[in-house]
């Protein structure tokens, strides 16, 4: 057992960080610091900009780009990019579609996506939960029935995330009701959102912004080729494509910038106030979420060390999700008891443009955010497969039970 | 020992059970927040006409008498209805602050019109620096030839923006946080000096910041006893406490009855999800968290009532219960709900917001907590 990165290692963070200082663009850097909402092109650019780099997909096999890096470097890596407070990359793309693609797709779909996929060029979103099918994705309804070269795709799929940015969306439907297993019968498709018969309904989450959406289909007519290998195997797409989602989830990295930067917060207080981190009871709240954080980093390590050495994950693996975004939403409470009276405020437009300066904002710049942001917060427990369904996958496949 | 409302907090419980259930819909409450005053007037008129906005006053102020017991009736289903209107801070903060600072031509000049509801009112508790501690007042009230002049910021204050008195607590003598040498004053809406910037809060209510710069008031601003306010304000705050304890657990109920009753039509795997027994034991939990919340209610409402020398940990334990459980019931129900309950569409999503922030407000569950055991 040995704590210590590599000299190499320490290079590597070194060449990350100095990347970080001269190619992270100002302007979006800005606003991630001054928490004003990014718009799509600074989620692209960001993309664009790790891919001029070579960065973009540091998981793709390297000869579709991927960057060959070690288990240690790939844990570098994202954990300078949560440091320097840099956006969330996109999932859809390159974590989700792209991977099926490379491992279950033709070489004509391959040729043709991935270069767009791995350079931002593209806008992607997932098409799998339906009002009916969340928990119980199996159940799904969307129908893609075949026409000549086509298939005819009805149905509504729902909780698209910024579906309102995307250029093609990856969904599952039913190309099959003839089945025994309601897991088969499944396909996974590529869609065109300019589409005629594609239309979106902008669903607002609970602190008000638009991030989600219905998306539904009305005989929309997409031509075979975009069917991702074989008709029918979907599941087992879909399936595999929920492991790649995994990497990373734990969130380890920016939950320790977020509350780093929470106890310097915290550490200050208007004329006449006394800091909140000051206070014995609100220290200790901090210490208890910095130690679970702390262990499920040690945890997240362990899942690391064993894919390194060729092994496959552990069934610590499984904690990560639901210890990921317990400690993720632990997060958000402080800030919003570290708000105090503040946290009420709920003036988003003022969150909206840098042009806005802060000093316009009601109380301390951070404060009037973190309520909203919370409630946001409470998503990432629901998504990617809610916490239930987490234990219910531990207690089946890990316990045995 | 009896826990049973008599004929007429039962009759006021009825009055406002029909108007929350009749015409208190969630469609036209969202209509309502999303409007340019953040509320309804005509709504809030028929409070007056149906005599809620009387209930806490004396008789001899041409009030209806009531005590904690009615106020904790009527917060109840102000909580269940998720109203928005601002009984709270003109009744519970301004009017009582009024009541208690018991001084005749305040009264004379305010009382009235908050009763029939002509007008209303705001009381500025909290500045930026003070979190839980009222005796913790920055603001600086000077003696100045005409009477007083006031300087300081005063945070998130509730109807603030439309108020037409707004009362401020300002210090008079002694330092930061001297719990004697507080004032109250009554400032009239457009006093020059004083301006306010308002916004809504996240849980849908109408707040601002209220500026003070070198406010000149006659003498006769003050309200009640020179340097003395403090004890004007902690009686304010216990029956403050108790409102919103009492919404918290109408809150509560609402929040249990909707999620059992989603999860009973809910289908996933071919069941309601309700016949997951991991979510039926997170249920009962839930269930259990507002009997409990609701004991506690009903306990600190009669200490407050009987004027019991016990009260403020009665009220301490009902608050940190009240953000302990409120916490869990709000968390659990939305999560219950899977991705509708962090939709704007739910209501549940709403019951959540405003339990979540009532936690926040007149002390968190640690400050109670310690309080507690203090
Ligand atoms: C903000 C947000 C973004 C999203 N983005 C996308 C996206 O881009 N693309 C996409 O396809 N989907 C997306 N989703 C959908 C997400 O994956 C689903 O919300 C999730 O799978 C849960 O489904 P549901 O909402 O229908 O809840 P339900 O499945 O109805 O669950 C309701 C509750 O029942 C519980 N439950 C259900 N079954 C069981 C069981 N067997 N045992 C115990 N408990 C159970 C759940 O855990 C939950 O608490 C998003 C969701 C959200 C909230």
């Amino acid at each position: 057992m040995d704590l210590n990165f590599s000299d190499a290692d320490l290079a590597f963070r070194e060449e990350v960080r100095e990347f970080l200082r001269n190619e992270y663009p100002a302007d979006i850097r800005e606003k991630m610091d001054r928490g004003i909402r990014l718009a799509r092109d600074d989620f692209m650019r960001w993309q664009q900009t790790l891919h001029a780099r070579g960065w973009a997909a540091p998981n793709w096999p390297v000869e579709h780009g991927g960057t060959g890096w070690s288990a240690t470097q790939k844990y570098i890596f994202t954990t300078e990019l949560a440091l320097a407070n840099t956006p969330t990359i996109m999932p859809f793309g390159l974590s989700m579609v792209g991977p099926v693609i490379y491992t279950y797709g033709n070489e004509e779909q391959k040729a043709r996506f991935l270069p767009d996929i791995l350079a931002s060029r593209a806008w992607w979103c997932q098409g799998y939960s339906e009002p009916g099918a969340g928990s119980d994705l199996a159940s799904l309804k969307t129908r893609a029935e075949r026409d000549g070269d086509h298939y005819v795709i009805n149905g509504t799929k729902t909780w698209t995330t910024l579906g309102q940015f995307a250029d093609w969306i990856f969904l599952l439907a039913r190309t099959s009701t003839d089945v025994s297993r309601k897991q088969e019968g499944i396909s996974f498709i590529l869609a065109d959102m300019r589409t005629p018969g594609i239309s979106l309904r902008p669903i607002i989450t609970i602190d008000g912004e638009h991030e989600v959406n219905e998306v539904h289909f009305e005989n929309v007519r997409v031509p075979v080729e975009n069917l991702v290998g074989e008709e029918g195997r979907g599941w087992t797409y879909g399936k595999v494509l929920l492991q790649h989602e995994r990497a990373g989830i734990a969130a380890v990295a920016r939950s320790k910038y977020r509350l780093d930067t929470l106890k310097r917060l915290a550490a200050e207080a208007p004329p006449g106030g006394t800091p909140l981190m000051d206070d014995p009871v609100f220290r200790r709240k901090v210490a208890a979420v910095e130690i679970e954080l702390l262990a499920l980093e040690y945890t997240d390590l362990r899942t690391l060390a064993a894919v390194a050495t060729g092994g496959a994950p552990g069934p610590e693996s499984s904690i990560l999700k639901i210890k990921g975004t317990e400690v993720q939403q632990a997060i958000d409470e402080l800030y919003v008891e570290a708000a105090g009276c503040y946290a009420f405020a709920f003036t988003p437009e003022l969150f909206a443009s840098p042009d806005i300066p802060d000093a316009t904002r009601i109380g301390p710049p951070w404060a009037a955010d973190t309520a909203p942001h919370y409630f946001n917060g409470r998503k990432v427990s629901i998504y990617g497969g809610t916490n239930e369904i987490q234990k219910n996958i531990i207690a089946k496949a890990v316990l045995g039970l | 020992m009896d826990f049973s409302l008599n004929e007429d907090q039962a009759l006021l419980k009825d009055s406002l059970e029909r108007f929350i259930q009749g015409s208190y819909d969630f469609d036209t409450r969202r209509a309502n927040v999303a409007s340019e005053l953040g509320y309804s007037r005509e709504t809030y008129a028929q409070f007056a006409e149906l005599g809620w906005t009387a209930v806490p006053f004396s008789e001899a102020d041409g009030g209806l008498d009531g005590g904690p017991i009615e106020l904790m009736v009527m917060m109840e289903q102000f909580g269940r209805g998720l109203v928005i209107e601002p009984y709270f801070a003109s009744i519970v903060l301004a009017g009582a602050a009024l009541r208690h600072a018991g001084d005749d031509d305040a009264k004379a000049r305010w009382l009235a019109g908050l009763i029939d509801g002509s007008l209303t009112g705001a009381l500025a508790l909290q500045e930026p620096q003070s979190r839980f501690d009222l005796a913790n007042v920055r603001t600086r009230a000077e003696r100045s030839d005409e009477g007083w002049r006031l300087t300081g910021h005063k945070a998130v204050v509730l109807n603030a923006r439309d108020a037409d008195v707004i009362l401020v607590p300002a210090r008079t003598r002694g330092r930061d946080r001297d719990r004697d040498g507080i004032t109250l004053f009554a400032l009239a809406a457009g006093t020059p000096g004083m301006t306010t910037r308002a916004y809504p809060t996240v849980d849908g209510m109408q707040a601002a910041e209220v500026i003070l710069e070198d406010v000149q008031l006659p003498a006769d601003a003050v309200l009640g006893h020179e340097d003395g306010a403090l004890a004007v304000l902690e009686a304010v705050t216990r029956e403050a406490l108790l409102a919103v304890c009492a919404e918290a657990v109408g809150i509560m109920a609402v929040l249990v009855e909707k999620t059992v009753d989603y999860s009973k039509n809910r289908k996933q795997f071919g069941l309601p999800i309700g016949a997951f027994q991991a979510l039926q034991h997170r249920m009962v939990e839930m269930f259990m968290e507002h009997e409990q919340t609701r004991s506690l209610l009903y306990m600190a409402a009669m200490k407050l009532a009987a004027g019991a020398p016990d009260v403020d940990r009665a009220l301490s334990a009902l608050k940190y219960q009240v953000g302990r459980s409120g916490r869990r019931i709000g968390q659990e129900a939305v999560q219950l709900h899977g991705g509708m309950g962090v939709t704007h569409e739910l209501d549940v999503a709403h019951y959540f917001k405003r339990l979540t922030m009532i936690d926040l407000a007149y002390g968190n569950a640690d400050h109670h907590l310690s309080r507690f055991a203090a």
